[in-house]
């Protein structure tokens, strides 16, 4: 038998407190992503044009370079720069700004998605601008985005293996350690896998029916 | 435009039987909709027939159904002899596959109210693409016939446009030829009109009455064209709900149509015009 | 300044393996996605279930838990890869799963009426797929394939943690060895910034094609002028 069940149950434990940083490497992330992406999405609808472009070009190269060297940059060579991170602290900021190269995309979709009569009828309100994004436009634009928002969380929970390339112990990491004790990886990597699914199949489920519900 | 030389292009196959089109207790339901009732009536080859009736009657479902874009749930529908909606197997009808249906239905076109052209393919090839595959003629050909038929439709030199550079007129008659292209006996036409500026109106239907003048194909027409229906038919079918109220000849029903319900409906429609 | 100088060779050594890494799986991705997004689309229950497990499972985990499995737990079971090799194939099965939703987007998104219109010129399956269907659907499948291309650029620097020695490992390489880490790093950074930009450029210009092949945009030269007489 190439499948030892006995093995597999050995090993479960060591891997779901690898879920546990996995998941809470997840959260942290998304928080950061989900935060700068509304801060950038704003800066890129400055009134100065220093700042949209600026914006602009920091979300296209962070987008199109890989989180891994981001990952890497973080992590190795800022302390060349006095800034020593954690391997954690590293791998949530890395994921979080990545992604917030993303996010940002979506809000700034989501803003030009709410209608002009809207700007216009604030306008005529003489509201001033903060209250007019507070109260008018946002809580108009971020429901209709929510379920886009959801699918980069789940993707970022996909990309947190990356993080035991910088020595965090997420779900990955504990599973090659113990490959690399054993020499037996069939069972714990399989395990990983499963446990990838078992989180993302119904996060997905949930965010379609979401985009369902807003009508997409 | 010349007639003759369509008869000469279009050349259709003499019919194989004494009714071009039959349908056979046809029903059809869209869930409790109930759109079709046990529809029976037949076409004579060569006759032109215009389905008239208020919005959702049922006249486009019928089309459809001759087309073989939809099922019905019921009934038999034959053309030319053959039963396009069932095969024999041993001693009773069973729904016909796609290899049957597909050997019937190249008997029937259909023109469209959007005209449906393929927009990744020149006029050219709009034209001739269904020939080559389906019809089994060469290129050289298929492009050769399309070219005729082009013409004939008074778009010689739009061969090279995409239908996406031609207006709603043009596009239309490129439709009709792309219909007659494969020699079909039987045509549907559902509102082909419609979906124009009035000012183009004519240039599709004067195409239309050449087409119906110089060769024998059986013509199924849904229009609320009611000069050209004249013209053109041989036979109008009022319906309503599904069902034929009353049917004649255009002269007879336009002029005094016997059901109360015609009566409604062709004054709704003239003061319209 | 003259340390660039040094190391470049390497770092452009990098750059062209990532280059071909991606192109292997790129075309191995394409073959996944078509072959996937059809069967999703097709009469077939079956291949409609295959699909839908692939795809599934390729997008429900991450691609450096496929990676490591096809590169540490297959072997276990008697099947082996070189490391580039199963790199391209973890990469380009993944890129795949995200390549069939958009085929099978595309192909959906086709509008019904050009379906009726291939039924009433009797067109088999076959002949509507492949004259009327695919040719306007691979046009809508253009620019979100860019975007899949360059996340797969990206992707591909995750085949370094196998100790493939492309870009990304080549830069680990020269950190581990004491050179400049913060140039070095800037200088990959901006290396794969020019490449999605190339690449980026490329798919825009297809897109462009793509545009005027279904007569929208700029029309090319029309081929059958050619065959006009000349004026006299
Ligand atoms: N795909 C469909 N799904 C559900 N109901 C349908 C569908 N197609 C048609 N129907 C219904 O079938 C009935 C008949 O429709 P049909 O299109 O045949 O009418 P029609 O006589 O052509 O009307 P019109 O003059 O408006 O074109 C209508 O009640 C319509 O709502
Ligand atoms: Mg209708």
């Amino acid at each position: 038998m190439i499948w030892d069940w006995a093995y597999t149950w050995d090993i479960l434990p060591e891997l779901l407190r690898g879920l546990v940083v996995t998941v809470q490497a997840t959260l942290v992330g998304s928080v950061v992503a989900l935060v700068l992406g509304l801060v950038l999405a704003l800066l890129r609808r400055s009134r100065l044009a220093v700042i949209r472009i600026v914006t602009g070009g920091f979300v296209e190269f962070v987008r199109s370079t890989p989180l891994l060297v981001q990952l890497y940059f973080l992590f190795f060579v800022l302390p060349s720069l006095g800034i020593t991170l954690s391997g954690f602290q590293a791998g949530v900021i890395g994921l979080g700004v990545h992604y917030a190269t993303y996010t940002s995309e979506v809000y700034r979709a989501g803003i030009e998605g709410v209608p002009r009569g809207q700007w216009e009828a604030a306008t005529a309100l003489n509201l001033p601008s903060s209250r007019v994004w507070r109260s008018v436009i946002l809580p108009q634009a971020i429901p209709r985005v929510l379920p886009a928002l959801g699918n980069y969380v789940i993707a970022m929970f996909k990309e947190t293996p990356l993080l035991s390339a910088i020595t965090v112990l997420e779900m990955l990491a504990a599973a090659k350690g113990i490959g690399n004790q054993t020499f037996r990886y069939l069972e714990p990597l399989t395990l990983v896998g499963l446990l990838f699914l078992l989180v993302s199949l119904p996060a997905s489920f949930t965010v379609r029916r979401l985009e369902r519900r807003f009508g997409h | 435009m010349d007639t003759d030389k369509l008869a000469d292009v279009v050349h259709v196959e003499p019919p194989a039987a004494r009714e071009m089109v039959r349908f056979d207790k046809v029903v059809k339901r869209y869930g409790d909709n109930v759109v079709l009732r046990e529809l029976d009536f037949h076409v004579k080859p060569g006759e032109r027939i215009t389905l008239i009736g208020p919005s959702g009657s049922g006249k486009t479902t019928i089309l459809r159904l001759l087309m073989t874009i939809e099922k019905a749930d019921e009934g038999k529908i034959h053309v030319d002899g053959d039963c396009l909606t069932h095969t024999r197997r041993g001693d009773h009808d069973v729904p016909a596959d796609e290899k049957h249906i597909r050997q019937v239905r190249k008997k029937i076109g259909m023109i469209f109210q959007q005209f449906n052209l393929f927009p990744n393919m020149k006029v050219l090839r709009n034209v001739s693409e269904a020939p080559v595959h389906c019809l089994g003629l060469s290129r050289g050909e298929a492009e050769a016939r399309a070219i005729e038929l082009l013409e004939l439709v008074g778009l010689g030199t739009k061969v090279d446009a995409y239908p996406s550079q031609l207006s709603g007129g043009q596009q239309q008659r490129v439709a009709i030829a792309r219909a007659l292209a494969m020699q079909p006996k039987v045509l549907c036409l559902d509102e082909v009109t419609s979906a124009l500026d009035p000012e183009l109106v004519a240039e599709v239907l004067n195409v239309l009455r050449n087409v119906a003048a110089s060769t024998d194909i059986t013509m199924l027409c849904v229009t609320h064209e009611m000069k050209f229906a004249r013209d053109v038919s041989d036979r109008v079918l009022m319906f309503d709900k599904g069902q034929i109220v009353e049917e004649a000849p255009p002269d007879k029903l336009f002029t005094q149509p016997e059901h109360q319900r015609t009566r409604t409906f062709l004054r709704a429609v003239l003061e319209e015009h | 300044m003259s340390e660039i100088l040094d190391y470049l060779p390497l770092l452009l050594e990098g750059a062209w393996l990532t280059l071909q890494i991606t192109a292997g799986a790129a075309v191995l991705g394409l073959v996944c996605a078509f072959a996937s997004g059809l069967a999703a689309v097709s009469g077939s229950r079956t291949a409609r279930a295959v699909s839908m497990v692939y795809v599934e499972f390729f997008r429900g985990t991450s691609a450096l838990v496929q990676l490591f499995w096809l590169f540490f737990a297959l072997p276990l079971v008697g099947i082996r890869f070189e490391p580039i090799a199963a790199g391209i194939v973890a990469l380009g099965l993944n890129i795949g799963s995200y390549g069939s939703e958009v085929v099978r987007g595309a192909i959906k998104a086709i509008p019904k009426t050009q379906y009726e219109a291939t039924v009433a010129l009797n067109m088999s399956a076959y002949r509507r797929m492949r004259s009327v269907i695919l040719p306007q659907a691979v046009v809508s499948m253009l620019p979100p394939f860019g975007n899949l291309l360059i996340e797969l650029l990206k992707g591909t620097s995750l085949v370094s943690i196998i100790s493939i020695s492309d870009l990304t490992f080549s830069a680990q390489i020269l950190r581990s060895g004491g050179s400049d880490t913060l140039t070095v790093f800037l200088v990959v950074l901006v290396m794969y910034f020019l490449m999605a930009y190339a690449l980026t450029l490329g798919m825009r210009a297809l897109e462009r094609r793509g545009a005027a092949s279904i007569g929208r945009g700029k029309i090319p030269i029309q081929r059958d002028v050619a065959k006009l007489p000349e004026p006299v």
